[in-house]
């Protein structure tokens, strides 16, 4: 019988404190507030959300604070039905990327507000091109989960 | 060497504890700077090489990805270089390779640390291996204050000796960063309070050893053909090297390192350097630890082994003697890691440009730059002359 190896199971924890920076900063006091706010860019005139200091297109400081629709179209999704170490979100739930109104480029969320617990029936409902709407927790601390999920409008 | 390679532009953040700002925010203002100081748009760029110290210290992994933006790197080839402290030379010998190979005529490296958003020493205990080691080194200054012990038990320098010459080159290099607008600590301090400053890791004391900053650092390579084109002045790359060394801390002799004698040969040999003490004008050593500092002038050839002592005290090494050694204050007055390297490189190319300011070394042609990176196993060195 082949030997067996040794294996050492060990974990590395490490701190961070990682700056928002000025323009992150208002972007979540407004999250807290249930406002989502994108900034313009002045030469393409897009309206990235979330808010950005500069537009990765054009390298120019953005110069216009705007605020997003609280609606938007859905345009890619995934239904999560794993798990892995450390997740920060507790499956199933649904990656969303949608449109919101007013803006020029998707925003990452997920949707929620309906039973997602059976995958099939879940796919009925969920269409590309779909009406989605924020729903925003009572409590919100400024984080990108004061949104809790976008559900069908 | 392959084909001619310069350097047109230098772009540096104000670098220290920059917590009111982003991390990409942060990079940008040192790309933005770069383009400005070369002339050049995004679109003249070929490729982008950027680098960390290791990825674990920035808490996101693959940060050339969340930088793209920042480095204006969208379309273009993209690498990240990674050799912990010395990634910053590395980040400009890759780019230096890319130019000079003729696959890329103008390439933007930049190099960025956040050190306060991280835990420096806890991300360095890290690259060591879990099952022997780990558990001995404490971090950057446990294993280079161990090998200045080392360096200074093989030449029997008197332990006095040693501190005051260390004490002096803290002194200095304190000093001079009030002539560099970039520096981080600006802080005049006695060779009393060096000597009497709380002790790290001995023989190193507080005022010793460098600060946690945050800063960026970019420049930009082009080949002399594109110089040509565009009419630029440029710092002229003479010559690199880079060596390593065995994994284990004690596989090698740490006391004469062989790593950082090879790599200044390999670039003297190609800069037609054969005294580089009278050769080089300026010379901007990586030097978190002053004491460190000194055994590096031994491995480059700036003296023999055993003599830097003697010849710090007599200001051999300061801004008015014979071969100034970093005159911008060094690493030990700032240190971003992952931009600390291409900053040695960007210091140089201030200097043989005449482009320095307050600290500019006069009549400055021929400048060396260095940094070393892991636990104790690597050291790059490049070249800089205002001439082709």
């Amino acid at each position: 019988m082949a030997k067996e190896y040794k294996t050492l199971m060990t974990e590395i924890r490490l701190p961070y404190e990682i700056s928002y920076g000025a323009t992150w900063t208002r972007f979540f006091e407004g999250m807290a507030e249930k406002k989502i706010y994108g900034t313009k860019c002045g030469r393409c005139n897009r309206v990235l959300v979330p808010a950005r200091s500069f537009c990765p297109r054009c390298f120019v400081d953005t110069t216009d604070w705007v605020e997003a629709g609280q609606q938007g179209t859905l345009t890619a999704w995934s239904y999560v039905s794993y798990r892995y170490f450390g997740m920060p979100t507790e499956p199933p739930f649904i990656s969303a990327l949608l449109r919101l109104d007013g803006t020029d480029v998707d925003f990452l969320h997920m949707m929620g507000g309906f039973d997602m617990s059976d995958f099939e029936q879940t796919r009925k409902i969920v269409k590309n091109g779909m009406k989605l709407r924020a729903v925003w927790k009572d409590e919100r601390q400024g984080h990108i989960l004061d949104i809790k999920y976008f559900e069908p409008a | 060497m392959g084909r001619a390679v310069g350097i047109i532009g230098v772009g540096q953040t104000h670098h220290g504890r920059r917590t009111e700002m982003s991390y990409p925010d942060l990079v940008r203002e040192a790309v933005v700077r770069v383009f400005d100081d070369a002339g050049l748009t995004p679109a003249d760029i070929d490729g982008v090489v950027s680098g960390t110290m290791p990825s674990m210290m920035e808490g996101i992994a693959l940060t050339h990805f969340y930088f793209a933006d920042a480095m204006q790197a969208v379309g273009k080839p993209i690498l990240k270089t990674e050799t912990c402290g010395s990634t910053g030379v590395s980040i400009a010998q890759t780019a230096y390779y890319w130019v000079a190979s003729g696959m890329a005529d103008c390439v933007l490296a930049v190099g960025h640390e956040k050190m306060n958003e991280g835990n420096a020493q806890a991300t360095m205990t890290t690259v060591v291996e879990p099952f022997y080691q780990r558990y001995f080194i404490a971090g950057a200054p446990g294993v280079f204050s161990m090998q200045s012990q080392m360096w200074a038990d093989r030449y029997g320098i008197p332990e006095d000796k040693i501190r005051d010459a260390a004490a002096y080159i803290s002194v200095t290099h304190h000093d001079s960063a009030f002539d560099n607008p970039y520096a981080h600590v600006k802080l005049r301090v006695s060779m009393d309070d060096v000597k009497n400053a709380r002790l790290i890791t001995y023989p190193v004391r507080l005022l010793d050893v460098c600060p946690t900053s945050d800063g960026a650092c970019a420049l930009i390579f082009a080949s002399e053909e594109f110089i040509r084109k565009i009419g630029k002045k440029a710092a002229w790359v003479k010559g690199v090297g880079y060596r390593g060394e065995e994994y284990f801390f004690g596989d090698s002799d740490k006391g004469v390192w062989q790593s950082a004698v090879q790599s200044a040969k390999q670039a003297y040999d190609q800069a037609g350097i054969t005294n580089p003490r009278k050769e080089l004008d300026v010379a901007e050593v990586y030097n978190p630890f002053t004491f460190q500092e000194m055994l590096f002038y031994e491995c480059f050839g700036f003296c023999g082994f055993g003599e830097s002592p003697d010849l710090v005290l007599k200001g051999i090494f300061n801004r008015k003697g014979e071969l100034p050694c970093d005159p911008s204050g060094g690493v030990l007055c700032t240190n971003p890691i992952g931009a600390t390297g291409l900053i040695r490189v960007a210091e140089t190319v201030l200097q043989v440009m005449g482009k320095a300011g307050d600290h500019q070394i006069p009549g400055a042609k021929l400048a060396l730059s260095h940094a070393m990176g892991g636990v104790d196993q690597f050291n790059g060195v490049m070249i800089v002359g205002s001439e082709l």
